[in-house]
């Protein structure tokens, strides 16, 4: 038990871990101001000769006082961490589930056409590479809604990692299985949802874990460009602030909060998956 | 609604009195649902559901206007006829309601007498008492920030959301579609977007400046040697805004120093927030800033505070309180409270003796999320300048709600001298169709504050003199301009 692999990896990464803390700890102990200081000392914010990068335990008593208190709200621009997350997590989950209903028919459409495959071809290899965020202008001058703009956002730069994954699962079904149920004489839709479907099924779920991963990413810029709500707008008032301490810590709540989603989709995965 | 005392006093059927044994539909309904035990409110909906000839009698006023103007008459009808109901009566039986009306008209300025009422009584009724007004957290913003934690605005009213904007861009996005109800701007941006200047064209309104001054030019502190602009050749500046008092203000100042802004130095646009990092990292050389990024960039140690804005136009306007027009339009008596609160907290905010104070109130993080001692030497203007001297400039910011038509014309003159705006400018015309001065006067009296008996002045802007009665020929007397 104690040698097994597990184990001693756990041990390595505890290990990595305290030594990084303690390097980092050790080399950003700031100075202390040991004179009385000048009126203009203070004016310039004490003694200290420059700004430094956080020490791990200042960011680690942060936590505690922000994680004790999740849900505190006072006022518009100031919210706890749990609100601010919840909020991105509305807009994240919001925007995927739209762009899932739109990209799971049309991948499916295209893996089943090769016509409809070379006719939409096109549009997709030229929307597909377009950063989410520079749709954000266009997005909040039609939509005219900042929370709708942010979820359209989203829904645009998850729709094209489940559009193509579908689209490649479908097509790539084994020809063998879909012949005998041409033998059994399926109709096209029994075909569809009862072979195909399932066939495609971790194929497709791979795209939609993919799709979850960008929304992520792009969620906290977007929400760093409109303002008001959300773990993007918690960093960038923080950074207003210069207060470098809450940033790492909302870099790790992202971080976990990440994590998690792509372990739930992972193990929606393992429900779909099957041994040939 | 029905009123029951507020029968058309022009109508000889109808009581005005409503006492005992009144014949009136109301009245009797009334009556009839004492006698039956039930209570009255109830019956009266009733009576009028069941009884159609109800409501031929007692007709239905739609809005309070209505109301009003149905109390207005009948108090006047009443007097004439010495509170006599039954001459009343008589009489109009006799000459038929309108020619009644039309009499008493001619000699009584009914008209005249309900916009005089009504326009006293406005000042009580809020089409709209929650509100969204959007901030950038800047110190400019003070009278609209502090306005919420001290009370200003409940004070007349209002319940506003006061709510933190990403950048100047968004904001302005925000305000055209209408999510904010109104929102701190640069003094420029209702100009350029009355005129469709990098946006849609929607007409937009300013009726309150919120500070004066305000602004510095910081300098990263490897750049101490270069304290003359000649040497700034190759700089990169930072603005927060294109449309922007920052960016007309940075571009004068090099430009009278000889320096084309175009082409001698590079001006990026750079979200407030992001100026000290920026002039960290060494992405800026300098810029021309709101605070408290100036000070803050001195409390930080990065740069220090080359000038105060105030050296190169002493009492120049900055940041604005606008709203769109249509707002101010559908929303008149919200938007008077509105504009009185920012008046008066504006007013406020310009007595140095409150200016400490102040500093505590808007320095959490619900409002510029930024320490305290950097927004007390903003607003004190006791500061250290990050070159080794404690300064003294009370009036370092200054708040001051009037927004002269002179400033705006000034604005477009620098507007088109950089070529943001072509062809011919109708100067003064623009400046007092968004600048909406007699407005902001009219509140100030009512405050009693004291407003300028005029609306343009001449400026001197680092020893150049600006006529506000020839605006093409000051654009046209300077050596560096686009057009």
């Amino acid at each position: 038990m104690i040698h097994s692999l597990k184990f001693r990896a756990a041990i390595v990464s505890v290990v990595l871990l305290a030594l990084f803390l303690g390097i980092w700890e050790g080399l950003n102990a700031p100075p202390g101001d040991t004179q009385p200081l000048t009126e203009y000392e203070k004016l310039m914010g004490g003694a200290s000769q420059e700004a430094r990068v956080p020490q791990p335990s200042a960011v680690f008593s942060l936590a505690m006082e922000e994680l004790g208190n999740p849900f505190y709200d006072a006022g518009p621009n100031d919210k706890g961490i749990g609100i601010q997350l919840g909020y991105s997590l509305y807009r994240v989950l919001t925007g995927f589930f739209m762009a899932a209903l739109v990209a799971l028919p049309i991948g499916f459409l295209v893996g089943m056409s090769p016509l409809m495959q070379k006719a939409l071809n096109p549009f997709i290899q030229v929307l597909k590479p377009i950063s989410p965020l520079a749709w954000m202008p266009l997005a909040l001058f039609i939509i005219k809604d900042s929370e709708a703009s942010a979820i359209f956002v989203i829904f645009i730069c998850s729709i094209w990692p489940m559009l193509i994954n579908t689209a490649f699962g479908v097509a790539n079904v084994r020809q063998d299985w879909v012949n005998v149920a041409r033998t059994h004489e399926l109709g096209h839709l029994k075909t569809a949802f009862q072979v195909i479907l399932p066939a495609a099924a971790p194929t497709i779920l791979t795209g939609m874990r993919i799709s979850i991963g960008i929304a992520w990413l792009v969620i906290v810029a977007a929400e760093m460009l409109v303002g008001g709500t959300g773990i993007g707008y918690y960093v960038w008032n923080e950074w207003n602030n210069l207060d470098l301490t809450s940033v790492i810590f909302s870099i790790l709540m992202i971080g976990i909060v990440g994590m998690l989603l792509d372990a739930a989709l992972a193990s929606v995965n393992r429900l779909v998956e099957y041994q040939e | 609604m029905t009123y029951k005392s507020l029968n058309d006093p022009f109508n000889p059927d109808l009581s005005l009195r409503h006492e005992a044994g009144c014949t009136c539909s109301r009245c009797t309904a009334d009556r009839d649902t004492r006698e039956e035990g039930q209570l009255p409110l109830a019956a009266g909906a009733a009576a009028a559901g069941t009884a159609p000839e109800s409501l031929i009698q007692t007709e239905t006023l739609a809005s309070e206007e209505a109301v009003m103007d149905r109390a207005i008459e009948s108090a006047v009808v009443r007097s004439v006829f010495g509170h006599s109901e039954i001459s009343r009566r008589s009489f109009l039986g006799l000459l038929g309601s309108g020619t009644a009306a039309a009499l008493l008209g001619s000699v009584f300025p009914m008209e005249a007498a309900k916009a005089a009422i009504k326009e006293t009584m406005s000042t009580g009724k809020l089409e709209k008492t929650k509100l969204d007004v959007g901030f950038v957290p800047i110190t400019c913003a003070t009278p609209i920030i502090m306005a919420h934690p001290m009370g200003f605005y409940e004070r007349y009213g209002l319940d506003v959301s006061v709510i933190k904007t990403a950048g100047w861009a968004v904001a302005r996005d925000k305000s055209l579609s209408m999510e904010y109800d109104a929102a701190h701007m640069l003094t420029p941006m209702p100009l350029a977007m009355s005129m469709g200047a990098g946006s849609t064209a929607k007409p937009f309104i300013m009726p309150a400046v919120e500070n004066i001054n305000g602004q510095a030019i910081v300098l990263h502190n490897d750049h101490k040697d270069k304290r003359d602009p000649r040497q700034w050749k190759g700089f990169k500046f930072g603005v927060p805004f294109e449309y922007s008092m920052h960016n007309f203000l940075l571009r004068y100042y090099v430009a009278e120093h000889g320096l084309d802004p175009d082409t001698d130095i590079q001006i990026r646009v750079v979200p407030p927030p992001e100026m000290v990092a920026n002039l960290r990292a060494g992405n800026l050389d300098g810029y021309l800033s709101p605070d408290p990024f100036n000070q803050r960039a001195v409390w930080e140690k990065v740069g220090f505070i080359h000038t105060l804005t105030k050296d190169i136009w002493e009492g120049h306007p900055c940041c604005a309180f606008a709203c769109s027009q249509e707002f101010a339009e559908t929303h008149p008596n919200t938007y008077g409270a509105l504009l009185r609160s920012i008046i008066d907290a504006t007013h406020y905010s310009a007595k140095p003796e409150n200016r400490k104070e102040i500093a505590e109130a808007i320095a959490p993080k619900n409002y510029l999320n930024q320490p305290v001692p950097v927004i007390e030497q903003v607003l004190t203007g006791r500061f250290a300048d990050g070159l080794g001297n404690v300064q003294n400039v009370p009036d370092r910011i200054d708040f001051d709600p009037f927004p002269w038509h002179s400033m705006g014309v000034w604005i477009l003159t620098q507007m088109k001298r950089w070529g943001y705006i072509k062809g011919d400018v109708n100067y003064q015309q623009i400046a007092e169709e968004v600048y909406v001065a007699g407005e902001t006067a009219k509140v100030m009296k009512e405050l009693g504050y004291e407003p300028p008996a005029k609306t343009y002045e001449n400026y001197t802007i680092m020893g150049k003199e600006f006529d506000y009665t020839r605006p093409e020929e000051y654009i046209n007397s300077f050596a560096i301009r686009r057009s």
